[in-house]
C-alpha cells in the first residue's frame, strides 16, 4: 500500500488518502516513486545537469570546429579565450581542451554505462540464483563473493591491465569483474527475504501460479533495489576508470578520458592550471550528480531505508 | 570465541590460495618470457638462466616452489630492477606507505570522531554543517582531484609546503599527503559517527540516564559513546584497506617512494613478478586486517553470536 510507505510528507499522505477515497486511480509503485523523485529538488537538478553533460559530450565534438587530436600550433598551452574558438583553452600540445573534455566524457560515460550494465546483469543473475536455490549452492556462491570482497580490487585490476593490455573493452571487462558483488549480495538478500514474505505466502495459498508470483510480486520488488544500486554503481565505475587512467593504466593516448585528462593536467598544473581544473570539475560535477540521483532514487523507491 | 577465532583464521587460507593461484596462472598465461630480449643469448646461457629461476620445470612444480618461497617470506625477484629482490623493494617502500597511511588513519579517527560527536550533539550548528560539507566533498570529489588542488593551493600559490617528493621522513614532505588521506577518511568517519550517535541518543537507555538526572557530559561519555563507536570500529578495517588502495593515488600525486608508487611503476614497466609479489603481499595484509576487524567486532559487540 502506498499510503503506509510514505512517511515523509503530510501532503503526500493527504494526496494518497484523497486518491483512495476517490478510488478513481490506483497509483502503482513506479508512478508513486516518480512523484517522490520529482519532489527531490537536488535529484531533479542533478538529473538535468547530467543530461546536459551527456548530450554535450555526444553532440559537442561535431559542432565545435576542432578535433580532439589535432594540434593548433599558434595556440599551445593557451588559457581559455575566444581566440580561435578555444573556449576552454588548449593543452600543452595545442589540442582544444573543450573538445578533449567532451570526447573524454564520451569514453568515461561509455565505460561507466557498459561496465555498470555488465556488472549489474552479472550481479542480478548471481544473486537471484543464489537466493532462489538456497542451501549449499547459495553458501558456495556467497563464499566466492566474500572472497572477491577480501581482495583489494584496484590491485587485481592493475594486474589484469598489466597482463591483458589497455584496450577500451579490456578496461570495461576489468572494472566489471570487480563491481558486481554489491549487487549480487543485495539481490540475494532481497530474494531470500521476498521468498518468505507474507504476501507471497498468501498468494501461494490462494493458488497463484509460480510464474505470477515471481513476475507479479518478486521481480517488481527486486527492481527497486536494482535501480537504486545501479545508480550507486555508475559513479563508482566511472571513478574506477578515472583512477586507472589517471595512473596511466587505463585508456591510452591519443584517445582520452577524464582520468587521462586529469593526469595530463596534474603534470602541468603549475603553469596552466585550467588543463587540470576543467576535466576535474567536469568529473566531480558528474559524480555529484550521480550521488544526488542515487539518494533521490533511494528515497523514492525505498522510503523506509533512510 | 576460540572456535570462532580459529574458524575465521582457517577461512582466510582458501581466500589467500585462490588469490595467489589465480594471479600466478594469469601471469603465466601472458605471452613472452623474462629473457626475451633484443639481443639473442646463447642457448647454454638461456638454459642456465631458466634453470636458475626454475623455468625449466613443469608448471605445477614451479607453482609449488613459488608457494614454498612465499611461505618462507620470499616474494621472488624483480624482472626490471635486476639487482633487487621484491623483498628489498618492499622493505624500502613499506615504511613510507605505513607512515603516511597509518599516521593519517590515527589522525582521521581522532578528528572524525570528535567532529562527529560535536555535530551529533549540536545539530544544525556550524560544526554540523562542516561535517556534512566534508562528507559531501569527500564522497564525490576523487582523491586524484583533491590532491592536485591541495598542491595548487598550498605548494604553488601559498608556497608553504613542497609540491611532492620525499626526504627521509622529513615532516614537511608528509603534511600534504597525510592531509589528503585524513580529509578523505574524515569525510566517512565524521558522517558515520554523527549518524550513529544521533541514533543512540534517541534510544531508551539514554532517556533513562537523562531521567536519572545525569549531566549531559556523563550521559554522552559514559553511556552513549561506547555503542555509538561500534559502527566506526567496523569502518576502521575497510578504511585501512582503502588507504592501501588510495596509497596508489596519493603516492603518484605526491611522488612518494611507497608501495603504491612501486606497484604503479611495476605495472607501467610490465614488471610481472614485482606486481605479483606486491598483490600477494597486499592481499595478505587486507585479509589479515579483515580478520582483525571481524574478531574485534565479535569481541566488542556482545549481541554477535558465533
Amino acid at each position: 500500500m502506498p499510503t503506509s510507505r510514505d512517511m515523509n510528507g503530510l501532503a503526500a499522505t493527504l494526496d494518497d488518502v484523497a486518491n483512495c477515497t476517490k478510488g478513481a486511480t490506483r497509483r502503482g509503485l513506479w508512478s508513486d516513486a516518480r512523484r517522490r523523485f520529482m519532489r527531490n529538488k537536488a535529484a531533479v537538478i542533478s538529473l538535468g545537469l547530467l543530461l546536459l553533460i551527456a548530450s554535450a559530450c555526444a553532440i559537442g565534438p561535431w559542432v565545435l570546429p576542432h578535433s580532439f587530436d589535432s594540434a593548433d600550433w599558434d595556440a599551445m598551452s593557451m588559457g581559455p579565450s575566444l581566440k580561435n574558438a578555444h573556449f576552454w583553452g588548449t593543452d600543452e600540445a595545442g589540442r582544444d581542451l573543450l573538445v578533449r573534455c567532451l570526447i573524454g566524457g564520451r569514453i568515461s560515460l561509455a565505460v561507466g554505462l557498459l561496465a555498470t550494465l555488465a556488472s549489474v546483469s552479472l550481479g542480478i543473475a548471481w544473486g537471484a540464483t543464489a537466493g532462489f536455490l538456497g542451501g549449499k549452492v547459495d553458501a558456495l556462491m556467497m563464499r566466492i563473493v566474500d572472497m572477491m570482497y577480501a581482495i583489494p580490487y584496484l590491485l587485481i585490476a592493475i594486474l589484469l591491465v598489466t597482463i591483458l593490455g589497455r584496450e577500451f573493452y579490456l578496461v570495461v571487462l576489468t572494472i566489471t569483474v570487480f563491481s558486481w558483488m554489491d549487487m549480487a549480495r543485495v539481490v540475494r538478500g532481497q530474494t531470500l527475504a521476498l521468498r518468505s514474505m507474507e504476501y507471497v505466502e498468501a498468494a501461494r495459498a490462494i493458488g497463484v501460479s509460480k510464474a505470477r508470483i515471481i513476475f507479479g510480486h518478486i521481480v517488481p520488488n527486486l527492481l527497486g533495489v536494482v535501480v537504486i544500486y545501479t545508480t550507486v554503481t555508475v559513479p563508482g565505475v566511472i571513478l574506477t576508470e578515472s583512477v586507472l587512467s589517471f595512473l596511466g593504466l587505463g585508456i591510452q593516448e591519443p584517445m582520452t578520458s577524464w582520468g587521462v585528462l586529469i593526469e595530463d593536467g596534474a603534470r602541468v598544473m603549475e603553469v596552466s592550471p585550467w588543463i587540470l581544473l576543467f576535466p576535474a570539475g567536469l568529473l566531480s560535477v558528474t559524480l555529484y550528480c550521480f550521488n544526488f540521483i542515487g539518494d533521490g532514487m533511494r528515497d523514492a523507491l525505498d522510503p523506509k531505508e533512510r | 570465541m576460540w572456535s570462532y577465532t580459529l574458524r575465521r583464521i582457517l577461512a582466510t587460507i582458501p581466500t589467500m590460495l585462490v588469490v595467489i593461484t589465480v594471479c600466478y596462472l594469469l601471469l603465466h598465461a601472458t605471452p613472452g618470457g623474462p629473457f626475451d630480449t633484443e639481443r639473442k643469448v646463447s642457448a647454454a646461457v638461456l638454459a642456465n638462466l631458466q634453470a636458475k629461476y626454475h623455468l625449466d620445470l613443469p608448471l605445477w612444480q614451479q607453482y609449488l616452489l613459488y608457494l614454498q618461497s612465499l611461505l618462507h617470506g620470499d616474494l621472488g625477484a624483480s624482472f626490471r630492477y635486476a639487482d633487487w629482490s621484491v623483498n628489498d623493494l618492499v622493505a624500502n617502500a613499506l615504511p613510507v606507505s605505513a607512515a603516511i597511511g597509518g599516521g593519517s588513519l590515527v589522525l582521521s579517527l581522532l578528528i572524525g570522531v570528535t567532529l562527529g560527536i560535536v555535530a551529533a550533539l549540536r545539530q544544525n550548528s556550524a560544526v554540523d554543517y562542516l561535517v556534512m560539507l566534508i562528507g559531501n566533498i569527500g564522497s564525490a570529489v576523487p582523491s586524484f582531484v583533491l590532491g592536485p588542488v591541495l598542491i595548487i593551493v598550498f605548494a604553488i600559490l601559498l608556497k608553504w609546503l613542497p609540491a611532492g617528493g620525499w626526504n627521509n621522513f622529513e615532516p614537511r614532505f608528509m603534511v600534504l599527503p597525510m592531509a589528503l588521506l585524513t580529509f578523505i577518511n574524515v569525510s566517512t568517519i565524521g558522517r558515520v559517527m554523527r549518524g550513529s550517535l544521533i541514533e543512540v541518543m534517541h534510544s531508551n537507555f539514554i532517556r533513562t540516564a537523562r531521567a536519572k538526572g545525569l549531566p549531559t557530559r556523563v550521559v554522552v561519555l559514559r553511556h552513549a559513546l561506547k555503542p555509538a563507536l561500534l559502527p566506526v570500529v567496523s569502518l576502521v578495517g575497510p578504511l585501512a584497506i582503502s588507504s592501501i588502495t588510495s596509497a596508489l593515488v596519493t603516492e603518484t600525486v605526491f611522488s612518494l617512494p611507497g608501495l603504491g608508487k612501486l606497484i604503479v611503476n611495476g605495472a607501467g614497466n610490465r614488471d610481472y613478478t614485482l606486481v605479483l609479489g606486491l598483490v600477494v603481499l597486499i592481499a595478505a595484509l587486507t585479509v589479515t586486517l579483515n580478520l582483525m576487524v571481524d574478531l574485534a567486532y565479535a569481541w566488542l559487540d556482545p549481541k554477535i553470536r558465533y
